[in-house]
């Protein structure tokens, strides 16, 4: 763990930012208490994956320019998403390949970004977390966060220090959830029958509640969840490490489910 | 053949629908993936091979000139001809012409995608030449008349008992009341049948796993065996192959053939390997009385020095798509073309046109699991993103795609703007949705809410609650 209190800038993702802001709470309080400072700059939106993802590299460039000069003074920069961890840490540098100066400010801050769980088990080398939830939880893998930035262990290993919680394995935990962003947008039934399927493996882990780290997955499941009228409660990983799961509902449960 | 990548959605909507199709995906979506994991968990060196095998391909694309004149040469010192054709019907004809100084009536055939590629078998029977597929799953699709789902088990789309009735429709000289209830009993009855077919075939066309620089010899892995009856025994063997397959060395063959069959089938390796080199000597006691290749490039070196040009290394194993959560949900049909899957999604737009299979580099999730098996190390999702800016480019995306797109865009780069209108989004659906916490049907998600429900949002944006944190706790 670094000497000095680290300054780190939240990056708060667009879904967090407009489905879940317990989610960014959670995160922040889950940073100071690992003993970083944490600044929200206001000039963030999106990483650019909309538009990076549909070819349209102009907008994308444009977006990721913001984020840079919104960004690059902070000691690290962290992000409760694998994949908008991901677009930043593997893809902005990509981006600015040919444009030297760039690509230098691009890889500066590629370098200091983490995805939040991990984050706070590699670099803030936290072993536990003081936080109780009662149940029997499964953990789906993101795809990003798993194959662009190796989170796979550190979610496992803090969400094993909860009370109360059981961790059941997955199966498939590795396999996509059909959501991709605009993929589910373009080819909404193939998208919908890989949720099924991932449904599927979730009533056969056995558990009560799903984690996961990226409100992308986590609306695509707990919406194909609900509509099969699975008791199922959805989380974040972010919640439920804070001790926060009583601040909102399940993703997807109203506020009678609270 | 015509390809109806264009109607990607439809062709998956069908898919979606289609029971036997989806039972037999079902069957396919633990069997392979946890294959290969249990090979490679058995060769610690494997990743080493992957970077090694990568090395070979990458020094090969970029000395390209060199280790095709030097497979040519060798190819003619061993009493055999490369024929190069630039397309596939430059390369039918080269296959005709032979078939036909030599008089063939019948030629047996085993599993080869540039023959899918080049459409030889409608080319062949439209010149009164009898093409038999001798590889099992080749051969069920061949009667059935369909082309393969699967570049390594063509038939894949199928279940048993489709297998057994086509069997029972073509060959009507067998017992009506036979059981064909299980695998053994199925490909019991095409070696049956097959083996006579062997025997009278003119000509044995196969397709190539390698091409090797240095002795001019070309490799086939099967595991049934087929490829090796299909060559010995005739006139001529056609060798079917593309830039892909070339290697230097046979000791750089062995070392990508350790990657193979492990990231194909799980296999450690493949039933047969089979090596071929010229036509009979004199001393030999069997072999083909003469040895061709032809050569297809069908747009493959336009890939060269472009951002396409690591989709050349691959090796056709097939670890991509069935690794593939969107293949494993339409099969290989719905691409409609030859190649389907993640491999498919880069290769085929570069073969037949972006503008005909512009879909298939759309049809992913980028969840990267391809890239992450491909034991060649090509960046899959990578290759599918650049397809998609030249559409942007091209503007072949649909428009209101396009426009919604640009709206988005707006306001992603217009911090304060953007702030304000997610803080309204927010509030708007959390007033509608927030009570039972989500939404049967929205406008404009239609698509999302027609099999599964939309979450509704808290009901304030972040940005705005931190806001008033902020100005409550200045110091914080």
């Amino acid at each position: 763990m670094p000497a000095t209190a680290p300054r780190v800038g939240l990056f708060v993702t667009c879904l967090v930012d407009l489905y879940r802001p317990a989610v960014g709470f959670a995160a922040v309080k889950l940073l100071e208490e690992a003993g970083c400072t944490v600044e929200v700059p206001l000039a963030q939106t999106c990483c650019g994956q909309p538009a990076y993802n549909s070819g349209d590299k102009a907008d994308t460039k444009a977006i990721a320019r913001q984020v840079i000069a919104a960004f690059e003074n902070f000691d690290y920069v962290v992000v409760p998403s694998g994949s908008c961890g991901g677009m930043i840490r593997v893809h902005y540098p990509e981006l600015f390949a040919d444009e030297p100066a760039m690509f230098q400010r691009a890889q500066h801050l590629a370098q200091r970004t983490y995805e939040l769980v991990s984050f706070l088990v590699d670099v803030m080398k936290v072993e536990r977390v003081d936080a109780r939830y009662e149940g029997v939880a499964t953990y789906h893998d993101a795809c990003s966060g798993l194959r662009e930035l190796g989170v796979k262990q550190q979610p496992r290993q803090l969400l094993r220090s909860v009370a109360g919680l059981r961790l059941a394995e997955l199966p498939g935990a590795e396999v996509c959830c059909g959501f991709g962003g605009t993929f589910s947008i373009k080819y909404p039934a193939i998208s919908d029958k890989m949720v099924g399927d991932k449904v599927a493996d979730i009533a056969a882990s056995g558990a009560d509640t799903l984690i996961a780290g990226d409100m992308g997955c986590l609306l695509n499941m707990a919406g194909k969840l609900s509509r099969l009228g699975k008791e199922v409660r959805v989380r974040h990983v972010a919640e439920v490490l804070a001790d926060m799961t009583g601040e909102a509902p399940p993703i997807g449960a109203g506020k009678a489910d609270l | 053949m015509q390809p109806t990548s264009h109607a990607f959605k439809e062709n998956a909507q069908g898919a979606l629908g289609n029971a036997n199709l989806q039972q037999a995906l079902q069957l396919m979506r633990t069997g392979f993936p946890g294959r290969r994991a249990a090979a490679i968990a058995k060769l610690p060196e494997f990743d080493a091979l992957r970077d090694e095998s990568k090395a070979i391909k990458d020094h090969v694309l970029a000395h390209l000139d060199f280790y095709l004149e030097t497979f040519e040469r060798n190819v003619v010192a061993q009493g055999g001809e490369v024929h190069w054709c630039r397309t596939p019907k430059e390369a039918c004809e080269a296959v005709l012409a032979i078939c036909r100084r030599l008089d063939a009536k019948m030629v047996t055939k085993g599993k080869s995608m540039i023959a899918e590629e080049i459409a030889l078998n409608d080319y062949l029977e439209a010149n009164a030449i009898t093409p038999i597929e001798t590889d099992l799953g080749e051969y069920i699709i061949q009667i059935r008349k369909e082309y393969p789902s699967h570049i390594i088990a063509p038939a894949i789309h199928l279940v048993k008992k489709q297998v057994a009735d086509s069997f029972r429709e073509t060959h009507r000289d067998l017992d009506p009341a036979r059981i064909l209830d299980e695998a053994p009993t199925l490909v019991a009855e095409a070696r049956q049948v097959l083996r006579q077919k062997f025997q009278s075939a003119d000509i044995g066309i196969t397709g190539a796993n390698f091409c090797i620089a240095e002795t001019g010899s070309t490799i086939i892995v099967t595991n049934e065996g087929n490829g090796d009856l299909t060559q010995t025994l005739t006139k001529a063997h056609i060798v079917l192959a593309s830039l892909e397959k070339l290697v230097p060395t046979l000791e750089d063959a062995s070392t990508i053939l350790r990657v193979l069959a492990r990231s194909a089938t799980g296999q450690e390796f493949s039933a047969y390997t089979t090596v071929s080199t010229g036509p009979r000597r004199a001393e030999d006691t069997d072999g083909p009385g003469e040895f061709h290749v032809v050569f297809l490039d069908n747009g493959r070196s336009a890939m060269l020095g472009t951002e396409f040009q690591d989709m050349l290394r691959c090796i056709r194993c097939g670890a991509c798509m069935n690794h593939c959560p969107v293949y494993a949900s339409v099969g290989g049909h719905a691409y409609g073309w030859v190649y389907p899957g993640p491999m498919g999604a880069v290769l085929t737009p570069s073969l037949v046109g972006i503008d005909e299979a512009g879909h298939l580099p759309n049809a992913s999730t980028f969840c990267g699991r391809c890239e992450s098996v491909c034991p060649m190390r090509i960046p899959l999702p990578k290759m599918m993103r650049h397809w998609r800016e030249r559409e942007f480019e091209k503007k072949l995306s649909p428009a209101t795609y396009r426009a919604g797109l640009g709206l988005w865009a707006f306001f992603a780069k217009n911090p304060l703007l953007y702030h304000f209108a997610a803080n309204a989004a927010a509030r708007l659906l959390g007033a509608f949705g927030g009570a039972r916490g989500r939404f049967r049907s929205l406008p404009l998600a239609s698509g999302w809410t027609e099999g599964r429900d939309m979450p509704a949002p808290q009901g304030r944006s972040f940005m705005s609650l931190w806001a008033e944190r902020q100005k409550r706790t200045p110091s914080s």
